[in-house]
Parts: C-alpha cells; sequence; structure tokens
C-alpha cells in the first residue's frame, strides 16, 4: 500500500475537509460548468493531439503523436491543476493560496489562477532554482504574487514543499495550499489526478479522431508525476503499454539522479509512502537534474502502485539525453519542449526506431521550453 | 501497563506539580555533550526529558530546531546512535527519556527493530509529529506490547472527532500543540488554550502536555496552571551555546516558574 496522510495533526481536520469539499465540487454542477468553461475560454483547452511527421519520418519508426500542454495558457499542465485547486479555495472561502514550485511554472500556473480568481497568493522556491528560472520568479512577481526564497536544505523543490507546509500549518485557517503534483497526504494525489485527467480524455478522443483506434504507447516524464498521471488516467482500462520517464541527472551510478525506482525504497516523505531518495539511516538524499521539475526525491503514491501492477514501466533519460531530444525536438517540428517533457522525447527517440510503422505513440509534451533557453545555452557555454 | 512516564505523572499528580520536560536535539553539536545536557535537564528539576533525532526534512519544525537538526546530521547522528546514547544514559539516571523523531528515519529502521531496540535501550515514549493514530495502527500493535509510551499530538485545530481518536490512541500523555503553526513560534495566551484543553479533558483522563511556543518563564507559568506538563525546546536549544551557567540559570528559572504557577 503506497499513500496515506502522514501529516502533522494540525492539518489533518483541514485534509478531512478538503476531501469533503473535492469530493462534494465534483457532483456540484455549477462548480464543474465554471472549471470546464475555464478550461475551454481561459486555459486554451482542448489543447491540440499534434502528428509529428518529420520526427516520425527521421526516426524511421512508429508514428509519433505529440500533447501538446505546451499550449495551454501559462505554457505547462500544471495550469490545469492550479485552476481547479484555486476555484476549490473560493469555494471554500479562502482568501490565500500557497504553493511550491521548483522549475517555477506550477508557481506561475498558481500566480495565474489566483489573480484570475482574485486571491492573496505566496509562493515558495528553492535558492537554486530561484537562480536557474529567473525568469519565471519574474513572471510570478508580474502576476502579483509574492515569491519566497528558501536557502534552507537542498534549496530545491522539496525544500520549497517543507516550507509550504511550514506556512500551511500556521495559516491553515485562511490559507489553502495548491500543492503542484499528485504528491502529498490523501486527497491530494487523487484531486491533482482528477484535474490532470483532462488531458488523457482529450488524447483518447483525438487519437480516435486521427488514428480510428487507441494508441499503442503513451509515453511521459515523471517528476512528481501529475503530467503523467494526466495523460495514463484515462487508458489505464485499454492495452496501450504505458512509459514513465524519471531524470537519469548524470547516471544512476554518479548518485546524481532523481530515477527514484532505479535508486530508491520505500519511505514516507512529506506525507505519503512512495518510492524515495534517502540514505540508510532514512534522510532524505538530494537529487540532482538538469531539468528544476523532475529534481524531487520521491515520486507520486498511484505510480509504485501502477509499477508494481505492472501497468507502467519506468525508465529514465540523463541529462545529455533530454538536452539532445530538446534539440532534436527544436529543429525537426519546431517546438521547443521544457527540460522535462525533453527526458519523454528522449525515451521516444530510444523507442520509435524499434517499433514498427503502424505503431501509435503518444508523448506529453507538457511544457514549452521558454523558461530553460537560457539555462540551456550556459550549459553550451554560450552568453546570451 | 506501569511506564516509567505514567509513574512520574501519577507521583506528581499526588504532589499536585506540573511535569518540566525540556527537550534537546541529541547529537547537537554531539552525543557527548547531549548526555551530559540531559543529566543536566535532570539536576535542574526536569520530569521527563525529549531527545530529538535529527532529520533531513523537520516539516513541523521551526528555525531553531531546523539548525539544530542540521548540525546533528553534520556531526553524523542517526537514529541508532540516539538509541545507544539512551543505553547508555541508563547507566546513570533513570528519568523518563522520550523520542521525538520523525517517521522516516523509523520507517526505513523498521517499526518492529525500532521499537524492540528502543524499549530495551530505555526509551519510554515516542511523539512522531507525521504519525497521526489514523496511520500508526502497526505502530501501536507492536509498541502496545512493549510498554513504550505513544504520544500523539493535539492542536488548537483539532475537532472533537479528533480528540477523541488521539485522546483514546495516545498512552504515557498527550502532548498538546500550544499553537497553529510549527515549533518555535510566539505563543498565545488569550484564554483560548484554557478552553480548548478542558475540552479535551472531558474526553480523556491521561495527563496533558503543552509544548511548541513556550518559550520563557513566564510563559510556562501561565501554562503550568493549565497543563500537567510544560515542554521547552526552541527556547532551550537557542541557550545551548551560551555559557554552561546561562543554560543552566535558565533551566532552574523555568523550573520554579512551573513549580510556582499554583500559588500564583
Amino acid at each position: 500500500m503506497y499513500g496515506g496522510r502522514f501529516a502533522p495533526e494540525t492539518l489533518m481536520p483541514a485534509l478531512h475537509e478538503l476531501e469533503e469539499a473535492y469530493l462534494s465540487s465534483k457532483k456540484d454542477k455549477d462548480f464543474q460548468r465554471e472549471l470546464v468553461h475555464l478550461q475551454k475560454t481561459y486555459i486554451g483547452r482542448p489543447t491540440p493531439l499534434y502528428f509529428a511527421g518529420r520526427l516520425t519520418e527521421h526516426l524511421g519508426g512508429a508514428r509519433i503523436y505529440l500533447k501538446r500542454e505546451d499550449l495551454a495558457h501559462t505554457g505547462a499542465h500544471k495550469i490545469n491543476n492550479a485552476l481547479g485547486q484555486v476555484l476549490l479555495a473560493k469555494k471554500m472561502g479562502k482568501k490565500r493560496v500557497i504553493a511550491e514550485t521548483g522549475a517555477g511554472q506550477h508557481g506561475v500556473a498558481t500566480a495565474t489562477a489566483a489573480a484570475l480568481a482574485g486571491l492573496e497568493c505566496e509562493i515558495y522556491m528553492g535558492t537554486e532554482d530561484m537562480e536557474r528560472q529567473a525568469l519565471n520568479v519574474f513572471r510570478m512577481l508580474l502576476l502579483g504574487s509574492k515569491v519566497t526564497e528558501v536557502p534552507v536544505g537542498s534549496r530545491t523543490l522539496k525544500d520549497a514543499i517543507n516550507e509550504a507546509l511550514r506556512d500551511w500549518t500556521t495559516n491553515v485557517r485562511t490559507t489553502h495550499y495548491v500543492l503542484g503534483t499528485v504528491f502529498g497526504p490523501h486527497p491530494f494525489p487523487v484531486m491533482v489526478r482528477d484535474f490532470q485527467s483532462v488531458i488523457g480524455r482529450e488524447a483518447r478522443k483525438q487519437i480516435l479522431a486521427a488514428e480510428g483506434r487507441l494508441p499503442d504507447y503513451l509515453i511521459a516524464c515523471v517528476g512528481g508525476g501529475s503530467n503523467a498521471m494526466g495523460l495514463f488516467y484515462e487508458f489505464l482500462g485499454d492495452a496501450a503499454k504505458m512509459i514513465g520517464v524519471e531524470a537519469g541527472g548524470r547516471g544512476i551510478e554518479s548518485g546524481e539522479h532523481a530515477a527514484r525506482f532505479a535508486g530508491g525504497s520505500i519511505g514516507i516523505f512529506q506525507g505519503c509512502k512512495s518510492y524515495l531518495l534517502q540514505d540508510e539511516d532514512g534522510n532524505v538524499l538530494g537529487t540532482h537534474s538538469v531539468s528544476a521539475g523532475l529534481d524531487y526525491a520521491s515520486i507520486g503514491p498511484e505510480h509504485p502502485f501502477l509499477r508494481d501492477e505492472g501497468r507502467v514501466r519506468y525508465t529514465y533519460a540523463n541529462d545529455e539525453e533530454a538536452l539532445a531530444a530538446f534539440g532534436l525536438l527544436s529543429r525537426m517540428e519546431g517546438i521547443i519542449p521544457a527540460l522535462e517533457s525533453a527526458h519523454a522525447v528522449a525515451e521516444v527517440i530510444k523507442l520509435a526506431p524499434t517499433l514498427s510503422r503502424e505503431t501509435v505513440i503518444i508523448v506529453n509534451l507538457s511544457g514549452r521550453g521558454d523558461k530553460d533557453v537560457q539555462q540551456v545555452a550556459k550549459i553550451k557555454g554560450i552568453e546570451l | 501497563m506501569k511506564t516509567r512516564i505514567s509513574e512520574r505523572f501519577n507521583r506528581l499528580k499526588r504532589e499536585n506539580r506540573t511535569a518540566f520536560i525540556p527537550y534537546i536535539m541529541a547529537g547537537d553539536p554531539s552525543l557527548e555533550k547531549t548526555r551530559d545536557v540531559v543529566l543536566l535537564f535532570e539536576e535542574c528539576g526536569a520530569d521527563i526529558v525529549e531527545l530529538g533525532v535529527p532529520f533531513s526534512d523537520p516539516l513541523a519544525d521551526g528555525p531553531t530546531i531546523q539548525r539544530a537538526s542540521e548540525r546533528s546530521l553534520q556531526n553524523g547522528t542517526t537514529l541508532r546512535k540516539v538509541i545507544a546514547l539512551v543505553q547508555d544514559l541508563r547507566r546513570t539516571t533513570q528519568i523518563p527519556l522520550v523520542l521525538m523523531t520523525y517517521f522516516n528515519p523509523v520507517f526505513k529502521y523498521g517499526v518492529e527493530s525500532f521499537i524492540t531496540d528502543a524499549v530495551r535501550a530505555g526509551v519510554d515514549g515516542v511523539i512522531i509529529p507525521d504519525l497521526p493514530p489514523d496511520e500508526a495502527k502497526e505502530f501501536i500493535r507492536f509498541s502496545g506490547k512493549t510498554g513504550l509510551d505513544t504520544i500523539f499530538l493535539l492542536a488548537p485545530t483539532s475537532t472533537e472527532d479528533r480528540v477523541k481518536k488521539v485522546a483514546h490512541a495516545s498512552s504515557g500523555f498527550i502532548y498538546y500543540v500550544s499553537i497553529t503553526g510549527i515549533t518555535g513560534s510566539s505563543l498565545l495566551l488569550d484564554g483560548s488554550m484554557e478552553i480548548l484543553l478542558s475540552n479535551i479533558r472531558k474526553h480523556t483522563g491521561k495527563p496533558i502536555a503543552v509544548g511548541f511556543g513556550v518559550s520563557t518563564p513566564e510563559e510556562a507559568s501561565a501554562v503550568a496552571g493549565m497543563a500537567d506538563g510544560v515542554i521547552v525546546g526552541s527556547a532551550i536549544v537557542k541557550r545551548l551555546f551560551e555559557t554552561p551557567d546561562a543554560l543552566k540559570d535558565f533551566l532552574i528559572r523555568l523550573r520554579e516558574a512551573i513549580k510556582q504557577h499554583r500559588t500564583l
């Protein structure tokens, strides 16, 4: 069993309250109508399912489709969840929302949804992530949010979550914590998955329209794992093979990675039981990935469940492979992917040539790469 | 089951006294120093000692204990070493000792092995802030057989259902978190705590110790008037690096403040 509610007592009543509010919002026709309306008119859903013809030709195997979450408002799938939770927070009468962010995409999405809903917003972000995602920090400020630096621990996503949880513990009566991925204490993993599952619902209809059949493969990168759950969930009852791609960083043997399945073991962290990169004494290890959004020591608890069931296979792509995929997709298709999504593309590059030309792959292009352009230039030694 | 903790509270009750429960992070700055500080706590009139176990991600703690935890980890402190420290302390003191740890180090150690080793070493109780009773069935089942007290927490946000659940699951004492927040935050003494504590007492006769925001002798005295025990953590950790006399003086002032509350 994975998941659970390993949270301080101060938060337990709020988690119960959130679960009740969430379940009632699912049945609330007005709430659902508003959500669907904003998904369409504000986020720009449905996002296209695009046939990547030149990439398919170049790799010489399976037919490759990209689910274009990079075209959602704010440039990533994160807005699907942020908007849902912010609307829920407003319904619950909360005046303020907080969030953690790694790559900055969830922070930007929450700041955006908070501006839309007229709620006060504060985003926690590790010092290291603030440096490598400076552009997103400024976007959040423009959107009227406060951005609070977290200079402790490894100064990345996990520390931002700790600080957000501390804030929530202190201000729980007035504040909702918009957790950004399918992680944390129940009901977050389920709720975030449901808000993201719009990705798979659309993709299913779109591939049936385009190919007249369901896909053979679904591929997504996995940090916390929300874009992967969002794509996979609707297809779980079908035959499609599913692959989750973790961050291999500088290689598993180097110890500098975020591949929880390849290098971790079961642990309890930030509210739930799942796979965790930890030392033999149960302390959480530092992680590394070229992409801030995958640079996290644990993984949403539904993923190990799907792995144990044999439903989803998990692999990893290292920094170099992700950077190569980032470049290839940009040149082949005119689409600059987020470095996170480039990990999924890296798996496509390995897999597609081994498959027949009749095989259909859908890869979740979870975000756009504009935020990463500066960092990639730096890695290449180019001064902008 | 009679435990060192329940015997201590029974004695305090007979003497109409409130327990003084100081906290220290084990291994900050070294396990040898912690050993001395525990003995100093006893010398200064502590009734129960709370020993912190360092963890990489202490999400219920404020900056003071976060830093103590970081220092302790840098010195190589582990749960195993803290248990060994307790075993060593048991040669010189019989003061009730409670470990405060996050759940993952215990989970990684193995719940059953941890409980066996901790009890054998002389640990009397555990406080695990991220293990609510809802997730602690296995833990309670193993510890119940051994006499290890499981001290669960209640907070100002706890609903009546939670009060019942936590009070039922707790043994030794109940830890009441005095503030809606993290350790070391400032205490608000506006009369609400008295109401909340009397609500808890409607459901249980178990002792209640109050902690998280108590930082001065004045606050300790005020809390002592309402609770069966007063826990002081961050304020002690802050004074660890002052002169030995300053820490001792502070502990004695806390002890006196707690002792005198009934006559105030």
